[in-house]
């Protein structure tokens, strides 16, 4: 029983970045705007979180850290795409790649220095209740934070009018833009928010999952979220079911590791990137599903002047 | 605020103008970043960009290290024109350097100069193999290429690392996880004595030349061309767009698998685990710095190696971080990206209309 508690914990701990990042890209996404730079979102943010927690001591100043600058980072990639008309998969690459050696640049000297653990939420008296408390009320705030930010962002784009722009947006940019809404200025919002979420994602990383700074710690996470968008058919609450079966392989791969099943610890490391594979090909078979979820403009450009 | 309209004729010159801005922009970038973190930039930037070139041991290592990236950027150019986005070269060139490598070992201690070619046309079908299979999924089912050519590059580095942890560990290295060092017949001659300088350069160099020819001169350039802007077009010319799928992923596979076949029988000469090291993601950058175009991909692949050099360099004799090379890559992918906007689309200040 222990066990499957411990297994069941850890889980929830893998799932928690790839839920934020990936929420965050949805919205992205659903404005019709394809970012590739969530690996390089979220390893900023878990850098620009790492030190300013180390040197302030202070969990939240640092989350906001990682908040502002994956949000920075993102308007870079914002500006570019929507402004000045780039190539969406070529800026998006861009900026992992940028996103990544940055962070080493300014990670070096905190390599290997571990913090405190973050806080357990206690709650009186629910953490207490025999399993059950173990199994709900025994994590970090951040885990009941994405949890909040998904059925928000699910909340957001369908009962609220800024939503259906949005979603309008991505579905048909022309037709928003007669109408008279800011196609522009929406995707920059979107952008900025999803490069926020990723950033609070690799904060987990380095300020809860490993208290540490370690450089390229993402370590593909980001183009996981992105496998999860497409894994939910842009649908918020599925973010979380897609997020949780991803950790719950990683997780489970690093449990039967440990109990000797006798295969190479390489060939159960590549379970992750090959569920991935398998799951993108048979979202991708259900043509329908697909038509009636996904933006339509996903990745196209927008000329239109402001 | 201001206005882009598309140019209906771009200006030939764009081709060296963009990628000029841009170097200039990531210098001035790099040059601040020195000032910010108290290293003299002036020295800094010598010492990166100037002074490999000053020496036979940098020009010659500059050849070593371009080799791999001219190479994979030339395949990976087809599919960039043609819309079709292959981002795990990575990958294939892993696979590459894993299949040609272990033919090598297969061969050991036998000799021939067979070796080599044989090994070179397996590494190549490897590399084939693992680009095919984004590329059957995207014309199957139209799953998404960029996400699934990038899991396998994950898949591959395992895969690479799995196999030089077992079958191909040398039987007499005390149990390190590397492989045999190759023996003559498996590793590829000199070119200039006394450096790491090997042929493998002057296969760039020859495919720098058909790659050219062959998209400029003959129809299958025009295919590529045509499948880019109109992909309706390209099926009134008479092929179907999946055509363009499968040959983008051959073409950028075959040569992802064999630079790594190149970069083993070369300056590595045996298989160890840390063989992919960002090649294929630096190749991106070369292709898009060389505007896709042969001759451009040449010149851009010797700059990003100059940046490899430079930033060891660096790293020893001013105590620079090694990451300055990646922070000053993907500032050169950024300006080169923001760069185009002003040659494919005149810009207009106008006053902002009251419906926003």
């Amino acid at each position: 029983m222990d066990l499957l508690i411990a297994i069941f914990q850890g889980i929830i701990i893998a799932s928690t970045p790839l839920v934020l990042a990936a929420v965050g890209e949805l919205v992205v996404e659903k404005s019709g705007v394809l970012n590739l730079g969530v690996e390089g979102m979220m390893i900023v943010g878990a850098v620009t979180s790492f030190i300013i927690t180390y040197e302030t001591g202070s969990h939240f100043l640092g989350l906001t850290a990682a908040i502002i600058s994956a949000g920075l980072v993102a308007s870079l990639f914002g500006l570019l795409t929507q402004y000045l008309l780039s190539n969406q998969v070529a800026t998006g690459l861009a900026l992992t790649l940028f996103g990544l050696g940055l962070a080493s640049l300014i990670g070096q000297t905190y390599s290997g220095i571990s913090l405190d653990t973050f806080p357990i939420l206690d709650v009186y008296l629910l953490t207490e209740i025999p399993i059950i408390g173990s199994l709900l009320f025994n994590f970090d705030y951040l885990v009941y934070l994405s949890i909040i930010i998904v059925v928000s962002v699910y909340y957001f784009l369908n009962k609220t009018k800024f939503g259906l722009v949005l979603t309008a947006i991505g579905d048909n940019h022309d037709s928003a833009h007669s109408l008279g809404y800011s196609v522009k200025m929406v995707r920059l919002f979107a952008i900025i928010f999803g490069g926020s979420c990723a950033g609070l994602g690799g904060a987990y990383l380095s300020l809860v999952q490993t208290p540490m700074w370690v450089e390229n710690m993402t370590a593909g996470r980001g183009w996981i979220a992105l496998a999860i968008v497409v894994f939910s058919v842009w649908r918020p609450l599925w973010v979380l079911v897609g997020a949780y079966v991803f950790g719950g392989i990683t997780i489970i791969q690093l449990h039967v590791q440990a109990f000797g099943v006798n295969i190479g610890a390489q060939y159960m490391s590549m379970m992750p990137y090959l569920v991935t594979i398998v799951v993108l090909v048979f979202i991708s078979m259900n043509k329908n599903r697909l038509a009636v979820n996904a933006p339509n403009c996903l990745n196209r450009l927008f000329t239109s002047d402001l | 605020m201001f206005k882009l309209q598309k140019k209906e004729i771009i200006d030939q010159s764009s081709l060296y103008t963009v990628p000029l801005i841009a170097i200039g922009c990531s210098l001035i970038f790099v040059f601040i970043l020195f000032l910010l973190i108290g290293k003299n930039p002036i020295l800094a930037i010598f010492i990166i960009f100037i002074e490999p070139l000053l020496s036979i041991f940098g020009l010659s290592e500059l050849i070593v290290k371009s080799t791999p990236l001219i190479i994979i950027a030339l395949g990976l150019s087809i599919g960039f024109r043609a819309g079709v986005w292959n981002i795990g070269a990575e990958g294939q060139y892993t696979i590459g350097a894993l299949f040609g490598g272990a033919a090598i070992l297969a061969f050991y201690p036998n000799n021939g100069i067979w070796i080599l070619p044989l090994s070179f046309f397996i590494a190549i079908v490897g590399g084939i193999l693992w680009g095919m299979i984004p590329a059957f999924f995207k014309a199957r089912f139209n799953t998404n290429e960029i996400l699934v050519s990038l899991m396998l590059t994950y898949v591959a580095t395992l895969l690479l690392s799995g196999m030089v942890y077992g079958p191909l560990k040398n039987p007499d290295g005390f149990n390190f996880p590397e492989s045999r060092l190759f023996h003559d017949s498996g590793t590829l001659p000199i070119i200039f004595p006394g450096t790491r300088a090997h042929i493998g350069f002057l296969i760039a160099i020859i495919l720098v030349g058909l790659m050219y020819y062959l998209l400029k001169k003959h129809k299958f350039g025009y295919h590529v061309r045509v499948s880019g802007e109109s992909p309706r077009a390209l099926v009134f010319s008479g092929r179907s767009t999946n055509y363009m799928v499968y040959l983008s992923f051959i073409i950028s596979g075959a040569f992802a698998g064999l630079a790594g076949v190149i970069e083993v029988s070369g300056p590595v000469g045996q298989l160890v685990p840390a063989i992919p090291v960002g090649y294929g993601f630096t190749a991106i950058i070369v292709a898009f710095l060389g505007r896709l175009n042969p001759l451009g991909i040449f010149f851009a692949g010797f700059l990003l190696a100059l940046t490899y050099i430079g930033g060891e360099a660096a790293q020893i004799r001013l105590g620079l971080p090694n990451a300055i090379t990646g922070v000053f890559q993907g500032v050169l992918l950024f300006s080169l990206l923001a760069a185009e906007a002003f040659t494919n689309y005149t810009i207009s200040l106008k006053k902002i209309r009251g419906n926003i």
